[in-house]
C-alpha cells in the first residue's frame, strides 16, 4: 500500500499539535497563511484608510449638506420627472444624436485601424522585444492621458470643433484598443505561428492567414465594447470641451439657459441610445463568434 | 424505521422536463446504496430533492421522521445539518484553507454571528485536524484549497461532510472528476465511513464497475423512473443495458470486466 | 485545390467587402459629423510639436507645481474615496441583484434596472445637476463619479459574483448555513478577488473621469488645466498633464504588482 492510499486511524490531540499553529492566546489558527491573504487584508485596510483621511480633509467650504441634498433631489425629480422639450425641437436633437453617433463611429474607426497595426508591433510573441517595450510604454502614456485633455490639445491647432474632439477620442481609443489587440495576440496558441513559419510563409501571409483568422473574434469584441465608451466619451466631450452633438445640447440646456426640464429630455435620449446601442453590439459580438 | 422514504415523488422542471417521475424507495440505516443512470436521468435532482437544494414537485420524502417537502425553515436547517453532501466539482470556498473550509461543515449548527466570523470552538478546531489527519491530508491543513490536486479536494470535501456528523451522506458523482487511482482513494474513504462510523452513504455513480464493487444495495435510474432497485448481485447484464439504454457492446465499462 | 483556391478567394473578397463598408462608413460619418480629414492629419504634427515645445515646465510653471500637486492629491483621494464607498454600496445591491443569493426575483429584476440606470446616465448631467445645489464643491465631483461607479461597479460586481460563488454557496446552503453565514464563508473569500481587481480598475479610471468632471464644473485638477490652458500658459497646462501622467501609471503599477499577489 502507498502512502496515498493509507486510511489514517484516529489519532491523539497530542500527535497533531506538532501540525497546529496557535496564536498568542493559546488558540488553533485555522487561515493559510499565504501572501495573497496578507496583500489581500492589507490593501483594504489601506483604502478604507484613504478613504477616511480624505473624508476629514476634504475642504467643504462650509456647505450645508442637509440643504444641498434636497435641493438635488428636487432637481432630480424635475429632470427625471418633468421632461420636457422647449428650446430645441425633437428633430434638432436627434440629427445632434447622430452627429455624437457619427464622432463616435470615426474615432472608433481611425483608433481601430490604427491599433490593429501598431499592436502588430507590441505583442511579444511577433514583435522584436525592443518593439514591445517602447511601443507599450509609449501607449501606456498615451492611455494615461484624460481624453479631455487630448481633445483640449488638439484644439490649439484645430480649434475647438469637430476635428479636435475626432482626434482626441481617437487618441485615447487608439491607445486603449492597441493594449486589448495586443492582449489578443499574445493569447494566441504559440503552435499556429509556429506551423506557418515552418512551412515558409512570409510575415504578412503570417498575419493575414493566422493572426487575424484567430484574434478576429475578441478584436471585434474589444472594438464594439470601445464604441460604446467613445458614445458616452463623445457626448461627454460635447459638454466639457464643446465638439458638437448631443452633449453640447446637454451643456447649453444644463449650464447656460439652467433648463432642467429640457436636460430630462436629451438625458432619457442619451440613455435609451446607449441602451439600443448596448444591445446592438451584444448582438453582433454573439454573431462574430 | 426506514432512515429516509420516498413517497411517488416527481420533479417537473419550469413546467416541460419531468427529472423525477413517481419515484418510492426507502434505505435503512447504515445501508450503503449506489445510484447509476445515464447522464440526465435525474440522479442529481434526485439526490437534492433531499437536502432541498432542490424542490420536488409533488410527493413526499420522508427523512429521519421528518417530512423534508412539508417542514419548516427552522427544521428544514435541521435536516441539513444531519444530511452531509459530497459533490462532484468538490464545491470547496477555493480561497480558504483546508481546515476553514473542512470547519463549514459546522455551520449549520452555529449562530449566525460565529458563522460570519468564521469564530469556532477549540474542541471544533481539534476535531477539525483529526478527520483531516484521517484523511490523510495533514500536512496540507493550512494551504489554501486551490493548491491541491482534484483528489485532494474531494478529501477535503469528505471530511467537511464528516465534520458535520451526518447521519446519511449524499454524493453526487463523487469521482466523475478524478483518474482512477484518486477515485479508489475517495471509493475507499467513503466505504471506510459507511463501515467504522456507521453512516448511510447514498451515492451517484457513473461507473456500474465501482457501483458493484462498493455497494450492496444498486439503484437504476432511467429517464425519471426507478428500473432497478436491489442488491448487487441481482443486476444483470441485461439489466444494466436496459437502465443505459444501450444494445451489447456499446458500453465502455462492461459488468466482466 | 480548387476547394483551398475558393476559400482564399471568398477571404479576400470578405476583406474587401469589409474595407469598402469602413470607407463607406467613415465618409458617412465625416459628412455628418463635419469632420475634414486633412485638418485631422494636420493637427496631429501640430499637437505633437505643442507637447514637445511645452513637455519642458518653465520657471513659471514650477512655482505653481505646489498647487498642482495639491490638486492632484485632492484628486486621487477623490478618485480612492468615491470608488471604495461606492463599492460597499455595490457589494450589498449585488447580492440583491445576484442570482445565488435567490432573494426574490423583483428584487433581482428591481436592482438590475437601477445599477443599468446610474451606469447610463452620462456622469456630465450628474455633474451639472450637482452644481445647482452643491456649486464648486468638491462634492459636486464626488457624487458626479459616485452615481456612475456605483452603477458599473454593481453590474460588475453582480457578474463577479454569479461566476465564482455559486458551487461553493451550494455546498455551504447543504451544510445548513443560511443566507448571512454563506455571504461570509462563501461569497466573500472567493469574489474578493475579482471585487479587487474592478476596484483598482475603477480607481484609475475615475482619476481620468474627475478631470473632465473638473473641466466642466471648475473643480480640482481638471479646474487647474482649464484655468492655464484659457490664460494660454501652455507650459503649466503641460505641466499638469503631465503629473496626471504619472499618477496613472504609478497607480497602474502598484495595481498591477498587487494583482500579480492576490490572484
Amino acid at each position: 500500500m502507498t502512502g496515498e492510499t493509507t486510511i489514517h486511524g484516529p489519532s491523539s490531540v497530542m500527535e497533531l499539535e506538532r501540525f497546529m499553529n496557535r496564536s498568542s492566546k493559546g488558540n488553533i489558527k485555522i487561515g493559510s497563511k499565504s501572501r495573497s491573504q496578507k496583500a489581500v487584508r492589507g490593501l483594504i485596510i489601506g483604502l478604507l484608510a484613504i478613504t477616511i483621511y480624505a473624508f476629514v480633509t476634504f475642504d467643504y467650504q462650509g456647505i450645508d449638506f442637509a440643504e444641498a441634498v434636497m435641493e438635488t433631489l428636487h432637481n432630480i425629480r424635475t429632470v427625471f420627472l418633468e421632461p420636457e422639450l422647449s428650446r430645441d425641437t425633437i428633430s434638432g436633437v436627434l440629427y445632434q444624436l447622430l452627429v455624437t453617433f457619427c464622432l463616435g463611429t470615426l474615432s472608433t474607426v481611425i483608433g481601430a485601424v490604427l491599433a490593429f497595426f501598431c499592436s502588430l508591433l507590441c505583442a511579444s510573441n511577433i514583435a522584436h522585444p525592443l518593439s514591445v517595450r517602447i511601443v507599450k510604454s509609449l501607449v501606456a502614456i498615451a492611455r494615461a492621458v484624460p481624453t479631455v485633455l487630448w481633445v483640449l490639445i488638439f484644439a490649439v491647432s484645430a480649434g475647438l470643433g469637430s476635428v479636435a474632439a475626432v482626434m482626441g477620442l481617437t487618441f485615447h481609443s487608439f491607445a486603449y484598443l492597441t493594449k486589448a489587440y495586443a492582449e489578443s495576440i499574445e493569447e494566441m496558441d504559440p503552435g499556429v505561428i509556429e506551423a506557418l513559419k515552418a512551412n515558409g510563409a512570409s510575415y504578412w501571409q503570417i498575419i493575414c492567414q493566422a493572426v487575424v483568422p484567430t484574434t478576429i473574434t475578441s478584436m471585434v469584441a474589444w472594438t464594439f465594447m470601445r464604441f460604446e465608451i467613445n458614445f458616452a466619451n463623445a457626448v461627454a466631450m460635447g459638454a466639457a470641451a464643446g465638439a458638437g452633438g448631443i452633449g453640447f445640447n446637454l451643456y447649453m440646456a444644463g449650464s447656460f439657459y439652467f433648463d432642467l426640464r429640457e436636460m430630462g429630455i436629451l438625458t432619457y435620449i442619451v440613455v435609451i441610445a446607449v441602451i439600443l446601442l448596448e444591445m446592438v453590439s451584444t448582438r453582433i459580438k454573439a454573431k462574430v463568434k | 424505521m426506514a432512515l429516509l422514504e420516498f413517497q411517488h415523488v416527481s420533479k417537473i422542471y419550469d413546467n416541460v422536463t419531468r427529472a423525477l417521475e413517481d419515484v418510492t424507495f426507502t434505505v435503512e440505516e447504515g445501508e450503503f446504496v449506489s445510484i447509476i443512470g445515464p447522464s440526465g436521468a435525474g440522479k442529481s435532482t434526485l439526490l437534492r430533492c433531499i437536502n432541498r437544494l432542490v424542490d420536488a414537485s409533488s410527493g413526499k420524502i420522508i427523512f429521519d421522521g421528518q417530512d423534508v417537502t412539508s417542514c419548516s425553515k427552522k427544521e428544514l436547517r435541521e435536516i441539513r445539518t444531519k444530511t452531509a453532501m459530497i459533490f462532484q466539482h468538490y464545491n470547496l470556498v477555493d480561497r480558504l484553507s483546508v481546515v476553514e473550509n473542512v470547519l463549514h461543515g459546522r455551520l449549520g449548527q452555529k449562530s449566525t454571528l460565529s458563522g460570519v466570523a468564521g469564530h469556532y470552538t477549540e474542541k471544533e478546531k481539534e476535531e477539525a485536524f483529526r478527520i483531516i489527519q484521517e484523511m490523510g491530508l495533514i500536512d496540507q491543513a493550512y494551504k489554501r484549497c486551490d493548491e491541491l490536486s482534484g483528489g485532494q479536494k474531494q478529501r477535503v470535501g469528505i471530511a467537511r461532510a464528516i465534520m458535520q456528523h451526518p447521519k446519511l451522506i449524499l454524493c453526487d458523482e463523487p469521482i466523475a472528476s478524478l483518474d482512477p487511482k484518486s477515485s479508489k482513494v475517495i471509493m475507499d474513504h467513503l466505504k471506510e465511513i459507511n463501515e467504522n462510523k456507521k453512516i448511510t452513504c447514498l451515492v451517484n455513480l457513473h461507473q456500474v464497475d465501482v457501483a458493484m464493487k462498493y455497494s450492496g444495495r444498486i439503484i437504476g435510474v432511467t429517464a425519471g423512473r426507478i428500473v432497478y432497485d436491489g442488491p448487487t448481485e441481482g443486476l444483470t447484464k441485461e439489466m444494466i443495458h436496459e437502465i443505459y439504454q444501450s444494445n451489447e457492446n456499446d458500453l465502455i465499462t462492461d459488468v466482466a470486466g | 485545390m480548387e476547394q483551398t483556391m475558393d476559400i482564399f478567394k471568398r477571404r479576400k473578397m470578405t476583406y474587401t467587402a469589409v474595407f469598402l463598408v469602413f470607407i463607406a462608413v467613415f465618409a458617412g460619418a465625416s459628412y455628418v459629423a463635419d469632420f475634414r480629414v486633412v485638418d485631422g492629419i494636420l493637427s496631429f504634427p501640430a499637437a505633437i510639436s505643442w507637447i514637445a515645445s511645452n513637455l519642458i515646465p518653465d520657471q513659471a510653471a514650477l512655482e505653481r507645481l505646489p498647487n498642482i500637486l495639491d490638486k492632484l492629491l485632492e484628486t486621487a483621494l477623490v478618485s480612492v474615496a468615491v470608488t471604495v464607498v461606492a463599492a460597499i454600496f455595490a457589494f450589498f445591491f449585488s447580492l440583491l441583484g445576484s442570482n445565488i443569493t435567490k432573494i426574490h426575483f423583483a428584487v433581482k429584476r428591481i436592482v438590475r434596472i437601477i445599477a443599468a440606470f446610474f451606469r447610463n446616465v452620462p456622469d456630465v448631467v450628474w455633474a451639472m445637476l450637482l452644481m445647482f445645489s452643491f456649486g464648486q464643491n468638491i462634492l459636486t465631483g464626488f457624487f458626479a463619479l459616485f452615481f456612475t461607479t456605483f452603477g458599473l461597479l454593481t453590474r460588475a460586481f453582480i457578474e463577479t459574483v454569479d461566476e465564482v460563488s455559486s458551487d461553493c454557496v451550494e455546498a455551504l446552503e447543504a451544510t445548513g448555513a443560511n443566507l448571512i453565514q454563506m455571504v461570509f464563508q462563501g461569497i466573500i473569500p472567493s469574489s474578493l478577488p475579482g471585487i479587487i481587481t474592478w476596484v483598482l480598475y475603477m480607481i484609475e479610471t475615475n482619476i481620468r473621469s474627475s478631470t473632465l468632471i473638473g473641466v466642466l464644473t471648475a473643480t480640482g485638477i481638471g479646474y487647474l488645466f482649464d484655468l492655464y490652458y484659457k490664460r494660454l500658459d501652455f507650459a503649466s497646462a503641460s505641466l499638469v498633464v503631465l503629473s496626471i501622467v504619472v499618477l496613472v501609471l504609478v497607480i497602474e503599477t502598484i495595481s498591477n504588482k498587487l494583482r500579480e499577489v492576490i490572484l
